[in-house]
């Protein structure tokens, strides 16, 4: 935690929507379809989009002089502020999308408040996600309908991916002295504020997908204290090891 | 999976164009795949698809019969027409 709260809950957003965008690009090349190839892609850059324009904030908020890529390629584990959840590896098909959704039913309403925040850039920054957003919710939603009441197969592979996932959930809505600050301020939206909202999408679409919701027990969490599953390591090995072997390449 | 043929609209006025085809599941997921696979750049403010299958084709054998005959009867397009000058550019 620094002293510039707005920083942390800055770079909070931005890490997040890099490691997911990572994530997803990971399947260019590997998808099951072409379609589904081009929408992964899509909804990656999509986030990395958000991610760039979130850490050039952040740079600007901490005035010492990093860009966007100093904050991307330049820092450790320790200093990602992510949430677990989306750090956690592609899995197969149905794993990728409940991630999706489990983080789309969150993010869309999040974009949304947070596009009415005192920080104007926060502000403008939101009101664009908002809109890729929805679209992310929309696919996965429709994606993990047709998983869930598909095939035998497809079914179970959607119910242990929601199964496995699901105690990565309640780190979205946590809330500690960063947010409290800024949602005191106006800048941040208080995520506790968009469970109700997160809980009807992800329950109607599991009712349509014929899905057990899994109970609410101990949830997995320290992601945003930089305390991450080994899964962030590789994450950034792979990201950053041009960076960290050809400091300052361009091309 | 069936075969859909994607038209896009690129502006409001205009007529939706052929873009290509996508495999998908049912219509909701056809309409998703055709979003993301060709309005990447900004192609498109509407987007119709529609099964392979409910196309019916002419027959490429078919052609000398079907269009040959109009290419004889120049006096269909609007060329022998004088503009006056007073009408400008048309």
């Amino acid at each position: 935690m620094t002293a510039l709260p707005l920083l942390d809950y800055t770079l909070r957003l931005a890490d997040n929507a890099l490691i997911l965008g990572h994530r997803l690009s990971e399947w260019v090349g590997h998808a099951p379809v072409l379609e589904e190839e081009l929408a992964l892609g899509n909804m990656a850059l999509d986030l990395i989009g958000e991610a760039r324009v979130l850490y050039a904030y952040a740079g600007n908020v901490e005035g010492k002089g990093r860009d966007e890529d100093a904050l991307a390629y330049l820092r450790d584990v320790p200093e990602f502020r992510n949430t677990l959840l989306v750090e956690q590896p592609n899995g197969d098909f149905a794993l990728t999308i409940v991630r999706q959704l489990l983080y789309a039913a969150f993010s869309c309403p999040f974009w949304r408040e947070l596009s009415a925040s005192r920080d104007a850039t926060l502000a403008a920054i939101a009101a664009k996600a908002a809109k890729e957003a929805a679209y992310h919710l929309r696919h996965s939603a429709e994606w993990l309908i047709r998983l869930g009441d598909g095939t035998a197969e497809s079914h179970r592979r959607a119910q242990t991916a929601l199964d496995q996932l699901w105690p990565y959930s309640g780190e979205l809505f946590e809330v500690d002295p960063i947010e409290e600050t800024l949602v005191a301020r106006g800048i941040a939206v208080d995520p506790r504020s968009l469970r109700c909202e997160w809980d009807h999408t992800v329950d109607g679409c599991l009712a349509q997908a014929t899905l057990d919701r899994p109970t609410d027990r101990w949830m997995q969490t320290g992601g945003r204290l930089g305390r991450h599953s080994e899964h962030l390591g590789h994450v950034l090995a792979t990201m950053q090891f041009l960076q960290r072997a050809y400091p300052g390449a361009t091309w | 999976m069936p075969l859909w043929e994607v038209f896009i609209r690129p502006r409001n006025g205009l007529a939706h164009k052929h873009a290509g085809s996508i495999h998908a599941a049912d219509a909701a997921m056809a309409l998703q795949a055709a979003r993301d696979v060709y309005t990447r750049r900004g192609e498109g403010l509407s987007i119709w698809v529609v099964p392979s299958a409910a196309i019916t084709a002419s027959d490429p054998a078919d052609k000398e019969m079907m269009f040959e005959p109009t290419a004889s009867k120049i006096y269909r397009h609007p060329t022998f027409y004088k503009v006056p000058d007073d009408v400008g550019n048309m």
